[in-house]
């Protein structure tokens, strides 16, 4: 096989690169007078849109009471097998309700299946990005950690209600 | 012989047969919710409506009877739509219950509905409401709302359990069900009514909201709660049996089983306060956890110190037919063991003419068969018991049977034995006198057979696993998470217990004994079974399948 002819040759000005350079720092020199697009983050926090997926959380009423009923179909549903649903009987009229809820957020791959799946819309991704952990078990997240008040969540409901 | 053309095809039939009947004879599913194949037929749910050439209306397969020449058709148009109109009309007043419904994953409703349902609904009125959570009985809840009034429990309750304890009251879209006056729906075979309801208007107290079907393995099994051994299935979730169900076979239990097998036979397996885990000895009087070798080494070492006379061996029918085969096998070849017997337990009056025996153990023919009992002038139990007492039985070794608990006197006579070696799953007043005390597995933690009233020899499989069993590698059945669980998951971590079948612990201690059991699996306890004992001669596992084999044999009474 012989060489392979390149599909453009470059010209004498292409090879001497400075043209380049010069686009190069031109765009530079421009952005520094743009507004600034990155953030310090930890001190700046991102405020991420309503449509974004973070954390999935489980939605809770005013009451106190989670809405989910445990009908374990975004467990089902999740496709890395995050969540682990156990039911229980309540008093309240819902009858049943999650005594353990856990979502391993090392299993999780924040696709959203479990909130697009739920009936009660009581699991719904959250604005939460920060997801930090040292051991296995401290990423597996219980009822204490997965229960977000509804007026938290409001912004992701509504985007919820217009585009499900 | 009469001939009917269903769907274009032609079939056989018998003069009194119906059209569904012959449907599914013939492998065409005929939709039903109120016909069900061992109950009278009610014609009142209307979803089999099927069109037969030449009658004016399309008529209800359940009790139309096929008739020579007839030519039925299951979807033709005018079927589909009076199909699609009856789910419509019996979906008017069913509650969006699923997710909060028991019968979610098995209800014929759902199935139906996104069969033959059109996936709207036109009603726009207030749904019905009726009672949620009503105790019919002290097994069975009630939820109006979901009821189709298909009247398969009421038909249940006075055809098959022959108590007629249910009945509609009110009419239109408010009819309900409800028990007579003053009666509670409480005769012994109530929960069967759960598995033929087509809805989850009945759900067992007991399993209520503790598992989706989907998410437990099922393993066919066999009831231990009398000597019908009705089949079952047991199912598991996070290696804990959450319940059973009655599997259909025709020659044993038909469809159903009694609610205390289904209640009263599982509980022991999960029992975390009372599973004994790991071999124990008694030191310094308390009985302490040992390795399986110290344990062996000490049962054999304490047995030796005893003439063969002094040591009576107790057998049992709760055992299966290779723990008791291995037990004889074990006693006669090392000790000339002639002092041998088991218990019976049963309870006169307790048995009735549908599936209840009055002998409550599931294998005691089984253990007959196998040579549980006194060889020549060997002592049977009452002879060993006044053995004990006269001190000629100094040594005694119990299988699987807590016979402390049979009469009230046992207790003292068996703590002056020098020597008590007990095989159990669960504690128990026999197990806390024993010297030496060897966990076994359960029934369901296990492979074996039994051999029911009839003679009817059945299999039973791990549905549980040991610490010797491994889910995958054993080839037992798995729901999802047992696939995909890994030892990071919580769900992956169900308890498993140091346990080993009878015959496989009479193994170990054989070991150390001049005359070896060298069986590895159950399957070879078997086979050794089928060449030395007449009646199970020429049988083995995969003949004895799913749905058992009936054996010959004079010691069977049949009495029920
Ligand atoms: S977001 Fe997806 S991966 Fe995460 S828990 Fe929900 S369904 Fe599972
Ligand atoms: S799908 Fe919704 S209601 Fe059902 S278990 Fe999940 S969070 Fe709860
Ligand atoms: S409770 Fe179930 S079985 Fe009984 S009538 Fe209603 S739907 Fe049928
Ligand atoms: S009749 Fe006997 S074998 Fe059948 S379910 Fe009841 S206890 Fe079990
Ligand atoms: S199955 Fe025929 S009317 Fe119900």
């Amino acid at each position: 096989m012989g060489v392979k002819k390149r599909q453009k040759d470059l010209t004498t000005l292409d090879k001497l690169y400075l043209p380049e350079i010069f686009k190069g720092l031109a765009l530079t020199f421009k952005s520094m007078f743009k507004p600034k697009v990155t953030m310090e983050y930890p001190e700046v926090k991102f405020e991420p849109p309503a449509s974004y997926r973070g954390r999935p959380v489980l939605v809770q009423e005013e009451n106190g009471v989670e809405r989910c009923v445990a009908c374990g179909l975004c467990s089902r549903v999740c496709p890395a097998l995050a969540i682990e649903v156990r039911a229980n009987e309540t008093e309240l009229e819902k009858e049943r309700y999650p005594e353990t809820f856990e979502i391993n957020m090392i299993r999780c791959i924040f696709c959203g299946f479990c909130e697009e799946v739920c009936p009660e819309e009581a699991i719904v991704m959250s604005k939460d990005y920060e997801l930090v952990f040292t051991n296995r078990e401290d990423a597996v997240y219980g009822k204490d950690k997965l229960l977000v008040p509804v007026h938290k969540l409001k912004d992701r409901l509504e985007f919820l209600r217009n585009f499900k | 012989m009469p001939k009917i053309t269903i769907d274009g095809k032609q079939f056989d039939f018998n003069h009194g047969q119906t059209i569904i009947e012959t449907a599914k004879e013939n492998g065409i599913e005929i939709p039903h919710f109120c016909w069900h194949p061992k109950l009278s037929i009610s014609g009142n749910c209307r979803i089999c409506l099927v069109e037969v050439e030449k009658m004016p209306k399309l008529v209800i397969a359940c009790s139309t009877l096929a008739a020579d020449g007839m030519v039925v058709n299951t979807q033709s148009d005018k079927t589909i739509a009076a199909r699609n109109a009856v789910m419509e009309f019996i979906l008017i007043n069913h509650p969006l219950d699923c997710p909060i419904c028991d019968e979610a994953g098995e209800c014929k409703l759902q199935d139906y509905a996104f069969k033959h349902g059109t996936g709207e609904s036109r009603f726009v009125e207030e749904k019905q409401h009726k009672d949620k959570r009503v105790e019919l009985g002290p097994r069975i809840m009630f939820d109006a709302e979901r009821c189709i009034s298909c009247s398969r429990c009421i038909r249940f309750s006075d055809e098959i359990a022959g108590r007629n304890q249910l009945t509609f009251i009110r009419r239109g879209d408010r009819v309900t069900i409800t028990t007579f006056p003053g009666e509670e729906f409480d005769n012994p075979y109530t929960m069967n009514t759960i598995d033929i309801c087509p809805v989850g208007a009945l759900t067992s107290k007991d399993f209520r909201f503790k598992s989706r079907v989907w998410e437990m393995s099922s393993t066919n099994s066999v009831c231990t709660g009398c000597a019908r051994g009705c089949n079952t299935e047991i199912w598991v979730r996070d290696n804990k049996i959450q319940r059973l169900t009655p599997r259909i076979n025709e020659t044993v239990n038909g469809h159903w089983m009694c609610d205390d097998g289904r209640l009263n036979t599982f509980k022991h397996v999960n029992n975390e306060e009372t599973r004994i885990d790991g071999p124990h000895i008694r030191v310094d009087g308390q009985l302490t956890k040992v390795t399986w070798n110290e344990a062996v080494k000490e049962a054999v070492k304490r047995l030796k110190s005893f003439n063969n006379t002094e040591i009576a061996f107790i057998g049992s029918a709760f055992a299966t037919v290779e723990d008791n085969y291995a037990f004889q096998k074990f006693s006669k070849a090392n000790f000339n063991a002639t002092n041998l017997d088991f218990a019976r337990h049963v309870v006169p009056g307790s048995g009735d003419d549908i599936l209840i025996c009055e002998d409550k153990t599931p294998n005691s023919l089984g253990a007959v068969l196998t040579g549980i009992q006194p060889v020549a002038d060997g002592m049977n139990l009452a002879e060993i018991i006044n053995g004990i007492k006269s001190k000629k039985i100094k040594a005694l070794y119990i299988m699987e049977d807590d016979i402390a608990q049979l009469d009230s006197e046992y207790e003292t006579l068996l703590a002056k034995l020098d020597l008590l070696i007990v095989h159990a799953s669960n504690k128990n007043k026999t197990t806390t006198l024993a010297d030496i005390l060897l966990p076994v597995s359960t029934y369901a933690e296990k492979h074996g057979t039994i051999v029911n009233v009839d003679g009817m020899i059945q299999r039973m499989r791990p549905a549980v696993a040991t610490e010797e069993l491994e889910r995958s590698l054993d080839q037992m059945p798995m729901s999802r998470w047992d696939k995909f669980g890994t030892k990071f998951d919580r769900w992956a971590r169900g308890k498993k217990y140091d346990a080993k079948p009878s015959w496989k612990i009479l193994g170990l201690l054989s070991q150390e004994l001049p005359n070896k059991l060298k069986y590895k699996m159950a399957e070879d306890v078997f086979e050794d079974v089928s060449q030395h004992v007449k009646e199970f001669s020429g049988l083995d596992y995969d003949l004895i399948g799913e749905m058992g084999v009936k054996i010959k044999s004079d010691k069977i009474t049949a009495k029920v």
